[in-house]
């Protein structure tokens, strides 16, 4: 395995963990304060920074350090996770996506929005915001208080921990006051201890050590009272650990970088010297003796239980002691409560990391597989749906009872078949989750543009549907929460005016229907409007000035080419690609779109997408000796015509009279050009299909076959687009069966000539 | 299999022969992925004359070409003893109706005549040069000629 392969692994663990960042600051952003959540949006950041460092990958590391910087003010609950704040921390997340792409593929990013954001975090981690806590430990001496507000995790949240270690977290900043008399450099005791993990993932102790003397000056002890006798002495096991003692104004995160990469694999302590040794006599014991702060275990043990209440006592005093000094009684009581609140969190903390280890246990375990092998599997499984419809036909064309074994047999392979089949299609099929979260970045981004605030509301993001389909998606759905949130959403001034909530609702939603999968998009903006909608289509020449049209005819006018309502052409939407182009690539995948709007109240596009491109339902028709496939979802009826019900209309068009409205009739046959005349539409049947803006066709062909699920093959792999027909398939006698592409054939009979696309489209 | 314990000296070329009518034409073998005999097409409509359509090779649906139509002569009228010849032409497959295969021929580049200066534009665009074997002429036929590169880009 090469560097680039190992590379190639981390951006694909990158991916992960953004997406985990994203979805945790969005668990985050409403409301949820489960430490676990803050500490998995923790641990995504700093897993990226680490992996970046390993690659060299500089700007990556500077940005997630400051992210992770800030990050862990709120997983120590330095920094209250307002709205603003995660404003900022989304953002962020942004960047932090952009650097990594960049990091890839080579491409450049938006450097004064990194560096904007940078100084933000770095402004909310040195608690530079209108947050109480922030405001308490404003009047403490500036020295003391920077290293207090970095202060870094309690390490009784840590998940990783597997040692029983448990430890209250406890926060230093109450005690700023103390910590600047005495010396003029802050001495910081330092207590490293490596577990064995440490030494098999190939770090040094002493690589370590000598790092941290960089800092300062430093003394340091080796503890060797864990060092068991030699009956029990593990060769490999780690009994040594080390008491360091160093002075330096580097402040008490920089010790704690120094062992960033070693984290998760020793036990560490940083504090002020002052501190330390006052737990330490507290406990009655010598200044350096190593004793580990470990609360939770006095607590356990009856006999040193006034010990920690001692501790909890002094902890409340300095935390009133700094209270006092901002001389404010509400401060007062709130710093009291966060004592209070730290006592509980030794608990919650605990049951945090039982619940994550739940976690871990119920996730299913999942494998990497190159997309390529999937398809190729998926291409056999089609290859044997047809291998057996043929052998079935086969058999039935030559057993003339029909009740032989053979054809048992058969009909239990063909249901093995048809259970292979969805099984292989099931590896394909992805949660639409990553395309939601795409979208919460662009409402984020053009919420921000418009100056609208705008929530973004996600349901059923773990309807599964097949990649391809998921990969198609993103375009149109991009184009159409644009939209919403563009023209839809009121500006707050005119939302308040409305007398609505200034912030606005976007919902996106999907959700399988009857072998379909369903996305919705609503908003509760202003709806369309629909005079400006028809004098547009008028002006523009798309409708007559006197045509009646239906409200939903109106709604449906903006999916017509070259529409858009927008009054000035904005930066987000209205760069000439319209609705049309939205609704020809939904098109494109197999779908429809429909949209309901009530003025005043928003408007609802409905997409419905077939599952999979793989597989379609159709009905298998014969029109001039050809067999072809028409798309199940095209078709609305079928009928058979008769000689009263057609009538002519000019010279060469028929319409056909179906429950008093009269419908084009469109022989395929003619268009495709299997035929140089017409047919006779009372030989034939007629298959009502909804084409493009609402209206219906009727599509004449010779004869129906029956309805089948059919395979789609390429016909661009070897051949050629040809319009007029979709794709290809095989069928049961194993010949090829065209695909009609019924929208192209419909607007051919408007007068679009397919022959026009075709001279492009030759092929030798 | 004679062909592939050959030993093939630096130059020489492998060729498979065919004919059309009465004419004998070859390509290079390495084109060349198998030869199947003729399976009934699926028409596609608003195709050219010499598009016969397309079959189902193994899953993969391959387009037929009339190859006497391609070159300008009397279309073919298939049958069960035409061969359809399943060849590479750039990242494509296609396949090519001829009468029969006739022969394997391993040639020298020096043996290979340029095409004579002749009026028909249809076979000099297509024709790499005439070979003279046995008292029989053969046309070689470079078959990426036969798609144009805007053409196979194009889809």
């Amino acid at each position: 395995m090469d560097m680039n392969e190992i590379k190639e692994i981390f951006f694909q663990e990158c991916e992960e963990q953004l997406a985990e960042l994203e979805s945790g600051l969005l668990k985050m952003n409403d409301g949820d304060r489960d430490p676990e959540t803050v500490n998995a949006v923790f641990r995504a950041v700093h897993s990226i920074k680490g992996g970046a460092g390993a690659f060299g990958l500089d700007d990556l590391v500077a940005f997630a350090h400051v992210f992770e910087t800030t990050l862990d003010c709120v997983r120590s609950n330095k920094l209250e996770p307002t709205q603003d704040v995660l404003k900022v921390m989304l953002k962020s997340a942004d960047v932090l996506a952009d650097l990594t792409n960049a990091a890839r593929d080579g491409g450049s990013v938006d450097e004064s929005r990194s560096r904007g954001l940078v100084k933000e975090l770095e402004a909310l981690a040195n608690g530079e915001l209108p947050s109480p806590s922030a405001s308490a430990e404003a009047p403490a001496p500036k020295a003391a208080a920077k290293p207090a507000a970095k202060a870094p995790p309690a390490p009784a949240v840590k998940p990783t921990d597997d040692s029983g270690f448990q430890p209250i977290p406890f926060s230093f900043d109450d005690f700023g006051g103390e910590g600047d008399a005495g010396s003029d450099l802050p001495t910081y005791e330092v207590i490293f201890k490596p577990r064995y993990e440490l030494y098999s993932k190939g770090n040094d102790a002493t690589l370590l050590l000598r790092d941290l003397s960089r800092l300062g000056e430093m003394t340091i002890y080796c503890n060797t009272d864990e060092l068991p006798g030699l009956e029990e002495l593990d060769p490999e096991g780690a009994y040594f650990f080390w008491n360091v003692t160093i002075k330096t104004d580097k402040g008490e995160d920089a010790i704690r970088t120094v062992f960033e990469f070693a984290e998760w694999d020793c036990e560490l302590t940083v504090k002020p010297l002052e501190e330390a040794r006052a737990d330490a006599t507290s406990n009655d014991e010598l200044p350096m003796v190593p004793v580990p702060f470990d609360l939770s275990i006095l607590d356990e043990t009856g006999a040193t239980e006034d010990v920690a209440a001692d501790a909890r006592a002094e902890e409340t005093a300095a935390a009133v002691a700094a209270a006092e000094t901002a001389s404010n009684v509400t401060q007062m009581a709130a710093a009291a409560a966060r004592v209070e609140k730290k006592e509980s969190a030794a608990a919650a903390a605990a049951a945090a990391s039982a619940a994550a280890q739940n976690n871990a246990a119920g996730a299913g375990q999942t494998i990497r597989v190159d997309l390529d092998r999937v398809d190729r599997l998926i291409n056999l499984v089609g290859e044997l749906v047809i291998n057996q419809a043929m052998l079935s036909q086969s058999v039935i064309e030559n057993d003339t009872t029909g009740t032989s074994s053979i054809n048992m047999g058969l009909e239990e392979l063909q249901q093995l078949t048809r259970e292979i089949q969805d099984s292989v299609m099931a590896i394909r099929a992805q949660p639409v989750k990553p395309v939601f979260q795409r979208m919460s970045r662009i409402v984020r981004e053009i919420a921000d543009m418009t100056g609208k605030s705008i929530r973004l509301i996600t349901e059923g993001e773990n309807t599964e549907v097949d990649k391809t389909v998921i990969d198609k998606l993103a375009e149109p759905l991009t184009h159409m929460i644009r939209n919403a949130v563009d023209h839809g959403i009121e500006t707050p001034e005119k939302r308040a005016a409305a007398g609505k909530n200034t912030e606005g609702t976007v919902r996106l939603t999907a959700k399988h229907r009857s072998g379909r999968i369903l996305i919705e998009l609503a908003d509760d903006g202003a709806g369309i409007n629909r005079e400006k909608v028809r004098q547009k289509a008028i002006d523009n020449d798309l409708i007559p000035a006197d045509a009646n049209l239906s409200d939903e005819e109106i709604d449906n006018l903006i999916f017509l080419p070259g529409f858009s309502t927008a009054d000035k052409i904005s930066d987000i939407s209205g760069r000439g690609v319209g609705m049309d182009v939205v609704k020809r690539s939904i098109q494109a995948l197999g779908g429809r779109i429909n949209i309901t709007s009530k003025p005043g109240h928003g408007s609802v596009f409905t997409m419905s997408l077939p599952l999979t491109l793989a597989v379609l339902d159709g009905m298998v028709v014969t029109v001039a000796g050809q067999t072809l496939v028409v798309p199940l979802t095209a078709i609305v009826e079928t009928l058979q015509p008769e000689a009263a019900a057609i009538h002519s209309f000019g010279a060469n068009h028929r319409l056909i009279s179906i429950r008093n409205s009269f419908c084009p009739l469109v022989d395929v046959g003619r268009i495709l050009n299997f035929r140089a005349t017409q047919a006779n539409p009372v030989e034939g049947v007629a298959l009502l299909v909804e084409s493009e803006g609402g209206g219906q066709r009727a599509l004449m062909v010779d004869a129906i076959q029956g309805q089948r699920q059919v395979v789609i093959k390429s016909l661009e792999a070897n051949y050629t687009h040809v319009p007029g027909i979709a794709a290809a398939t095989i069928l049961g006698d194993g010949r090829v069966a065209l695909i009609l592409d019924v929208d192209a054939v419909v607007g051919a009979s408007r007068g679009q000539s397919l022959k026009a696309e075709m001279s492009l489209a030759a092929v030798g | 299999m004679s062909y592939t314990v050959k030993n093939l000296n630096e130059g020489d070329r492998e060729l498979i022969a065919f004919r059309i009518g009465d004419q004998e034409f070859c390509v290079n073998i390495m084109s060349v992925r198998e030869i199947r005999g003729w399976t009934p097409a699926t028409a596609m409509p608003h195709s050219p004359a010499y598009m016969l359509g397309v079959i189902n090779l193994r899953g993969a649906v391959l387009p037929i070409i009339d190859l006497a139509a391609r070159l300008g002569m009397k279309p073919a009228d298939p049958t069960a003893r035409h061969v359809i010849i399943v060849a590479q032409v750039r990242r494509k497959v296609v396949g090519l109706l001829v009468d029969a295969v006739s022969d394997i021929l391993t040639v020298t580049d020096e043996t290979i005549q340029p095409t004579p200066e002749i009026s028909s534009e249809l076979e000099r665009q297509f024709a790499r040069g005439i070979l003279a074997i046995e008292k029989r002429m053969i046309c070689l036929i470079e078959l990426e000629s036969l798609f144009s590169e805007t053409e196979s880009e194009a889809a």
